[in-house]
């Protein structure tokens, strides 16, 4: 019960994160509102396990939180120096 | 015993979910980008921690509750990181903020 | 080596609470899994002593755990009465504090901005942290120096 209200909950927050996502007027508005769904994502599917009585789903939200996590910030590299290679400082990046 | 725990896990879970409804509102409401970033940071926190306490609660002492705590302790230490990534690019991609230097406004006045 | 035998004892206890068996032949490959991760991370030569705060004062950093989860929660609760009001009192302001020169303090502080609501640090460049605050209090409240002092307390000087 408790944990259906939680979920409804997580469900309304991840519909107005969506929206966010959808109207966003910048692209980091979106990268932003990716970020926060993905953060959804993770606490649903754990409060999903529970609800359905497999704690074992845990083990998704984790790899979930990881792929985020990397996914987000994968993105975030790409936007600043345009490509996903090595370990280079932004200087060089500029010449 | 077992009705005490229930009583304060439904309470922290309903809490964490006020919060994360919250973030959700404040994302739509708040009017910029820079902003809206705030919105993210209360669910990040606050949210998860008293939702996954709440779970943790009622799973007890078990290696359900070690992945619990081990979920919330990423995100956690990834969160701010991707949050300040995030403003890093958005600031070196020319987004202004439109709030001022606090020093600048002082200065003018 | 201090820090690669640190590394496989902690990602095989890691390992352990993830997948809870206690079978030899799962023990063996957990183990060798392990050892491979060290190797990768001695390949791409990442062990270092970044990955292993050990320069902390423990009792300090409970204390100042403590603390940093009191701010939060009250952060949280204004942060909150904020987007609720119809009104939306908000008064965004731009500020720049000084950090420690030392990395990690750097670091705990800029995390520790940011993981509180209100505040967001942006930028950091030359030991100065320009922070991004919802409200005029939050700003003023972190120029007081309150926070950053309390992060100096926590690392020993190396």
């Amino acid at each position: 019960m408790i944990f259906a209200l939680a979920a409804c909950a997580i469900l309304l927050t991840m519909a107005l994160t969506l929206s966010r996502g959808i109207l966003g007027p910048t692209t980091y508005d979106r990268i932003l509102a990716v970020n926060s769904f993905g953060t959804k994502t993770v606490l649903i599917i754990a409060v999903l396990g529970f609800m359905t009585g497999r704690p074992d789903f845990l083990d998704i939200a984790f790899v979930y939180a990881l792929i985020n996590f990397v996914g987000t910030i994968a993105v975030l590299k790409f936007f600043e120096y345009g490509d996903l290679g090595g370990a280079r400082s932004p200087d060089e990046y500029e010449s | 015993m077992q009705l005490l725990i229930d009583i304060l896990s439904w309470i922290t879970i309903l809490t964490g979910s006020f919060f994360v409804i919250t973030g959700g509102i404040g994302i739509l409401r708040l009017p910029d980008f820079f902003t809206r970033l705030h919105a993210v940071s209360m669910p990040d926190t606050l949210g998860i921690g008293l939702i996954i306490l709440g779970l943790v609660l009622q799973a007890g002492f078990t290696q359900t509750s070690a992945k619990l705590i081990m979920i919330f302790l990423f995100m956690i230490f990834t969160g701010p990181a991707a949050t300040h990534a995030l403003a890093k690019t958005a600031l070196h991609g020319k987004l202004k903020p439109k709030a001022m230097y606090k020093q600048d406004e002082e200065s003018s006045t | 080596m201090r820090h690669s035998i640190s590394l496989f004892v902690f990602s095989f206890a890691v390992w352990l609470l993830l997948s809870g068996y206690f079978e030899s032949l799962l023990l063996v490959l957990g183990l060798a899994s392990c050892a491979f991760v060290v190797w990768i991370a001695r390949r791409q030569d990442v062990v270092d002593h970044e990955g292993h705060p050990m320069h902390l004062r423990p009792m300090r950093w409970i204390l100042y755990l403590i603390w940093l989860i009191g701010e939060i929660v009250k952060s949280n609760i204004d942060v909150a009465k904020r987007v609720w009001s119809p009104k939306l009192p908000i008064s965004p302001t731009l500020v720049k504090v000084p950090a420690d020169s030392d990395e990690l303090r750097q670091v705990i502080y800029a995390n520790s901005i940011t993981l509180t609501p209100g505040t967001v640090s942006i930028d950091l460049t030359d030991a100065t942290i320009t922070v991004h605050a919802l409200t005029r209090e939050g700003a003023l409240a972190l120029e007081t120096g309150e926070m950053a002092r309390r992060v100096h307390g926590v690392g020993r000087a190396e």
